[in-house]
């Protein structure tokens, strides 16, 4: 299964802060599970959005050499539901970085597709998250020697960004 | 101008509530993070990256909280902190208070050194 809930990296300054977006389509499976008749993005995978758009921020600044793990999410304060049809843009700020880990703090808008230019997208949510470089502070626990947290899927992500954003079109 | 031990005291109170969801009541300055108030190994992470920010100061790993004394043979023997290891603690964590933890030095008691007061006292060195 791909667990990947960004659709691709609109900005990225390495160490500073990352803008992703996800397109809400009826097609997800995972829509309808809520409530029936009225399909919503569940907020546990907004939540996961940002962590993958701020883990992948977290890793790059170490080179994805470390083991990036979601520790704790701080705050997660949601103001809409997300509905299909919607594009969903996550933003990421560094807050700080240290050799065990990193806080990042969110904003999580929406946008219907299609909607006139210059729409203002709406708040959705406030997120705060804690990463930690699992390696560096769980003392006595083995971990693979492979990073088992970017997988290509992961990198591939960024990479794609760095194509398009270095060819004008 | 220095900040007081007073307004230190205040900040330290609001982080302590925002990184572990306690209620101001419950920090106290006798309180232990982990006893106490609930704190879990990744939350010293989280407190150390907030009192940071809130304070604008840089705390150097293992400074406040110190790592790597327990695996140490020389320090800790068959769950007693040796007296080469209370000397060591006292020499890394200044801001703590040793009164009860040094009448059972066991490695359990070590969280009764980790208190509102020394978080407040560490800061206290360390802000202008």
């Amino acid at each position: 299964m791909r667990w990947i809930w960004i659709d691709k990296f609109t900005d990225f300054q390495p160490q500073v802060s990352a803008t992703a977006i996800k397109n809400v389509t009826l097609a997800e499976e995972h829509l309808h599970d809520l409530y029936p008749a009225y399909p919503i993005v569940p907020n546990s995978l907004i939540i996961e959005g940002m962590a993958q758009t701020s883990g992948i921020l977290v890793g790059e600044a170490r080179q994805f050499k470390e083991k990036v793990v979601l520790a704790k999410i701080g705050k997660a304060v949601f103001h809409r539901l997300v509905r299909p049809g919607e594009t969903i843009t996550y933003h990421a700020k560094v807050d700080q970085l240290s050799e065990a880990g990193a806080s990042i703090s969110g904003t999580v808008t929406a946008v219907a597709s299609g909607a006139p230019v210059g729409t203002f997208p709406e708040p959705v949510a406030e997120i705060e998250l804690m990463f930690s470089h699992v390696d560096n502070n769980m003392a006595g626990m083995k971990f693979p020697e492979h990073n088992f947290v970017f997988t290509e899927q992961f990198v591939q992500l960024l990479a794609t960004y760095r194509l398009s954003s270095s060819i004008n079109l | 101008m220095a900040m007081s031990r007073d307004e230190i005291y205040k900040k330290v109170q609001e982080v302590l509530v925002d990184a572990l969801g306690v209620d101001d009541e419950d920090v106290k300055p006798t309180a232990t993070l982990r006893e106490d108030l609930g704190a879990e190994s990744i939350d010293f992470l989280d407190i150390v990256f907030r009192l940071e920010k809130t304070f604008s100061i840089k705390i150097p790993r293992g400074e406040l909280f110190p790592e790597n004394l327990l695996s140490d043979p020389q320090y800790v023997q068959n769950n007693q902190v040796t007296p080469a290891g209370v000397i060591e603690l006292k020499k890394r964590m200044p801001h703590s208070d040793f009164t009860e933890f040094e009448k059972d030095p066991i490695v359990d008691n070590m969280a009764m050194l980790f208190t509102v007061d020394a978080i407040v006292n560490y800061v206290a060195g360390k802000v202008p």
